[in-house]
Formats: C-alpha cells, sequence, structure tokens
C-alpha cells in the first residue's frame, strides 16, 4: 500500500487480504453537495504532485510506526468531481480493529493538515471559491 | 542574482497566470522573493500564511536561496 493521487474515479477496490490482518478500516470521503451554508455544484482538486505524494508517504510511514497496524494506504483523486464522487480512500489492515480505526482518522488528519491540495469549489449561485484561502481574504 | 525556479498553485497560480517560471531574483530568502512576487502579481496571502518549499521540502520562510532553487509557495492546504 502506499500514497497515491489519482485524475480517474476512485473504484471500491480493496487490496489483497494480509494473513495476518483481521480488521480492515476503509474510509471514504466524498464530495457533499453542501459547505459552510453554501450548495456546492461541483468542485476540483490541485496538487503539487511531487510533493503530495513525498508528504503523503510519510504520514503513512508515521502511521506505520505509531500504531500497531500492519498496513495503510490512501488514493486522492484530483481535477475536477462531482457531488458523490470519492475524493479520498484511506485503507488501514492491522491485527485488530481498534489501531486500524485509530490509524486510519490519524491519517486522514494529517492529509487534511500537510498534504499540498486545494480545493476550488464552484457554487450554485456561479461563483467559486478556494477552501481555506478565500474566506481568509478580508472582503 | 539567483535564476530561481518558481511553481505556482491554487490562487497564486490564478493570479500569476500560469503554473512555473525562471526568474532572475535580488531576493535573498524565501520570504523575500515571496512579498516580490506578491506585490507584482497582488497575491491576496500575507507571507506569514503561507509555507513554502525549496527543492521538495518544507523549509522556513527565512531559508537562503541558492542558485538553480526549485521554489514553490504553498497556500493553506485542503485536502482530504
Amino acid at each position: 500500500m502506499d500514497f497515491q493521487l489519482t485524475r480517474e474515479p476512485i473504484e471500491a477496490l480493496p487490496s489483497s487480504p494480509l494473513d495476518r490482518a483481521g480488521g480492515y478500516v476503509v474510509f471514504e470521503g466524498r464530495v457533499r453537495c453542501e459547505n459552510e451554508g453554501r450548495e456546492v455544484r461541483s468542485l476540483e482538486y490541485e496538487a503539487f504532485d511531487e510533493m503530495a505524494v513525498r508528504v503523503g508517504e510519510e504520514i503513512l510511514q508515521a502511521a506505520r510506526a505509531k500504531f500497531d497496524i500492519l498496513e495503510a494506504g490512501c488514493v486522492h483523486r484530483i481535477g475536477h468531481l462531482q457531488i458523490g464522487d470519492r475524493a479520498i480512500r484511506v485503507e488501514v489492515a492491522a491485527a485488530h480493529r481498534k489501531a486500524a480505526f485509530e490509524a486510519c482518522d490519524w491519517i486522514v488528519d494529517e492529509v487534511k493538515r500537510n498534504v499540498p491540495i486545494w480545493k476550488k469549489e464552484h457554487y450554485l449561485e456561479g461563483d467559486s471559491g478556494w477552501i481555506g484561502i478565500d474566506s481568509t481574504l478580508p472582503t | 542574482m539567483k535564476q530561481i525556479h518558481i511553481r505556482y498553485f491554487a490562487v497564486f497560480r490564478e493570479r500569476r497566470g500560469l503554473g512555473e517560471e525562471t526568474i532572475p531574483t535580488t531576493a535573498d530568502t524565501a520570504k523575500e522573493l515571496y512579498d516580490q512576487l506578491a506585490a507584482n502579481h497582488d497575491f491576496p496571502l500575507a507571507s506569514s500564511a503561507v509555507r513554502v518549499s525549496v527543492n521538495l521540502e518544507f523549509r522556513p520562510m527565512g531559508t537562503k536561496l541558492q542558485e538553480g532553487d526549485q521554489v514553490a509557495f504553498i497556500p493553506p492546504v485542503a485536502g482530504g
């Protein structure tokens, strides 16, 4: 398992099972139709590809060291996404479920905090905005 | 003057109008370079709100630039 970016729709394909893994946790982040009171039509993800993969791999490495898990992997989609599309998929395999759930949650938090990927939402009214950027600007 | 290769993303790419370029600069540090670019291209973020990647590593904004460095200014991220 590793960290990948893709421009293709993310398929719900599980990894091949590991003999010692009793528990698999999968998180899928999907595009939802509203954010902060605005109705979203679609959104775009843009990535600094080389750094996103490097930072993403470091996060997965850190998760393997921090939690009692067997493997962890992540796919993040970039490009133009529609409502309901999978934006990110994180998969964690462990002997037991508690570590798998905790590691999965931690990985998602770290990806959101550190991986150089940006999101631009397109709203029903026709305008659009970069999340975390435009909202910080004076109006 | 140093030649620095710069990549632009998100709102910086939109304001600059391109994704990357190589430019000569008198800037000594990443912060000085950012301040120059922000003034020239009307970037909407203060340097304190921006991170910098130099040669594919996150570095402090006070990092001194070398000839040929690959620099990218990272606006607040929103993946996941």
